[in-house]
């Protein structure tokens, strides 16, 4: 049931891509997505396309995973793009009952489905290239400026380090419950809607008072290593920029600039 | 009628970076009203193979046959497998999620369609099999009972199901000794009743003195397979594979070893304790 699920997956390889500062893979996601939103002409997709099969490529991550990750959010790319595909108004080119398809919509619907796609595709690298500890790391550190207006950097960078080491644990929980509520007869797979969401019931009671008690656990477990919040704290990990840091910042700038000249020349 | 594997072999994840071979052709039988021990290191399969038994996991490559009929069978219900083969995970206690402790048991025979007063019969007869008072307990929270407690509750919830095989995976982990030994002598009861028990275990204590028959574990292969005598001769073996043998088994050796002629075939307090016995007497005459 879970076992499909990649995005946000780590994939464990060794690769350039994955040797680079999360901070600096943060930074470059982060403009990936504004350079998605700024695109307003079909080819310019294309420079897009390198850009992400050279990384991918780059990474050693099989391309499979990469677009298994979008499989969960198949809906809503076929959602998104049926919308565009019948509300957009314009020269009608098909008619189909009640619905028109307009050439404007044709060309929006594909270019919404393509953007969001790209845009899954472009953050699960992302995510399937850092640990999540690194991830945490680097979104503290580059949150650490925002401190001294009072953003609680380190707390909100531990909780998120907690929730992303939790999630595997809490899957593996649920897949356990549901084969021992499964070897008493339990079906979780048929019947209405209604009978569904009851017969989830015997698997979220147990798995909530199991997450309390992990929860208590592990607050038990902070405090008597006398955990007390960010202040002073050293780490293990330094993270520095090196020689494929600056490599990956030139190839990024160069995106950049083909995307945003693209924009303003074109 | 048994249960029967053939061939079977599992990996998890397969054809990603995490694959790992879970099972290797493990062929074996297990006859109704046997009583036989299944043991092995940590990570060695055991809890993947008895999920096979009552198709938690379908075969992926081998045949599971269950009272002579492939478990892959188009017609075969899945929800009778799973009545006939009652599997008691680990950790039991966590799977508890009723108000009471008498909801809770009837939600397996509930899952069977069964009318409610075959439900209350079931109820009642699976508290008391695993020692309870059963108007007692009946309306209490089975979050509120001791480790124990739970634990026969929640082995309880399974035996409402009726099964003719029982699967028990480590059914005494993290029990104290009292709690420990009131299980083993529940599921021996559960024996002596009729009904088929695999059981589950690393202690080989545990094992040593109930089962009949023992299945031992190595890297997803069945290693070693014999009546508990023959197995625990072999205890250079075991320990090589990460098993102990019965303390008893190795007080016994130790003993021989220092020149005292006992037979070290012994696996339990008692047997040993007699043979200890003998062989002192047979010295006082000499
Ligand atoms: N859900 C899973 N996903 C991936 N690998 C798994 C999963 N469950 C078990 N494994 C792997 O399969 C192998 C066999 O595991 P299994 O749980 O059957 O062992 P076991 O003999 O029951 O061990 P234990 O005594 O610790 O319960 C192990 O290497 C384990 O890491
Ligand atoms: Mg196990």
């Amino acid at each position: 049931m879970f076992k499909n699920i990649t995005i946000g997956q780590h994939y464990p390889v060794e690769s350039k891509i994955h040797n680079l500062d999360p901070r600096l893979k943060l930074v470059i996601t982060l403009l990936y997505i504004i350079t998605l939103f700024l695109i307003n002409k079909f080819p310019v997709y294309l420079v897009v396309v390198v850009f992400l099969v050279l990384v991918v490529k780059m990474s050693n991550v099989p391309v499979k995973m990469v677009i298994l990750g979008l499989r969960p959010i198949l809906i809503i790319i076929m959602v998104t793009f049926f919308i565009n595909l019948f509300m957009t108004a314009g020269e009608v080119i098909w008619q189909l009952g009640p619905l028109d398809i307009t050439r404007e919509g044709l060309r929006q619907a594909g270019f919404m489905a393509l953007r969001l796609m790209l845009l899954i595709m472009g953050t699960s690298m992302l995510t399937l290239t850092t640990s999540p500890i690194l991830l945490t790391d680097g979104i503290e550190s580059l949150l650490n400026p925002f401190k001294k207006i009072g953003l609680p950097a380190h707390e909100l960078a531990m909780m998120m380090t907690i929730a992303l080491r939790f999630i595997p644990t809490l899957m593996e929980e649920t897949e356990k419950i549901m084969q021992a509520q499964k070897a008493r007869g339990a079906d979780f797979e048929s019947g209405n809607l209604i009978k569904r969401a009851k017969s989830l019931v015997p698997l979220l009671v147990p798995l909530f008072v199991s997450s309390f008690r992990r929860a208590d656990d592990l607050a038990m477990a902070m405090e008597a290593r006398c955990y007390r919040g960010g202040e002073n704290r050293t780490r293990m990990r330094k993270l520095a920029i090196n020689k494929t840091d600056y490599g990956a910042m030139v190839i990024t700038a160069v995106y950049i600039a083909a995307v945003v000249g693209l924009r303003i020349f074109w | 009628m048994s249960i029967k594997t053939e061939k079977l072999s599992f990996y998890y994840s397969q054809g990603t970076p995490f694959e790992t071979k879970a099972l290797d052709e493990v062929s074996i039988e297990i006859e109704k009203g046997d009583f036989v021990g299944i043991i092995g290191h940590t990570g060695s399969g055991k809890s993947t193979l008895i999920q096979h038994f009552n198709g938690l996991i379908m075969p992926e490559e081998g045949i599971v046959k269950i009272d002579e009929r492939n478990i892959k069978d188009k017609d075969l219900k899945i929800k009778l497998i799973r009545q006939k083969v009652g599997l008691v995970f680990q950790y039991p206690e966590y799977q508890l999620f009723e108000e009471t402790v008498y909801k809770d048991v009837s939600y397996g025979p509930m899952n069977l369609d069964l009318d409610s007063a075959e439900i209350d019969r079931r109820v009642r007869y699976a508290l008391e099999l695993v020692g309870f008072n059963v108007d007692d307990i009946k309306d209490k929270s089975p979050f509120d009972l001791s480790g124990g407690q739970k634990r026969r509750v929640a082995i309880a919830g399974v035996l409402a199901m009726k099964p003719d095989y029982l699967v028990l995976d480590e059914p005494t982990a993290g029990l104290d000794p009292a709690g420990r030994n009131e299980i083993l002598s529940r599921i021996r009861q559960l024996h002596e009743s009729g009904i088929t028990i695999i059981l589950v275990s690393h202690s080989m204590e545990d094992v040593a003195r109930l089962v009949k028959y023992i299945y031992v574990m190595y890297k997803g292969k069945i290693h070693m397979e014999g009546d508990p005598h023959e197995i625990y001769k072999n205890s250079e073996e075991l320990k090589r594979i990460g098993l102990g043998v019965p303390q008893v088994v190795d007080v016994m050796k130790a003993l021989k070893e220092k020149g005292i002629d006992v037979d070290t075939n012994k696996l339990t307090v008692g047997e040993a304790t007699e043979e200890i016995l003998k062989v002192l007497r047979s010295r006082q005459d000499v």
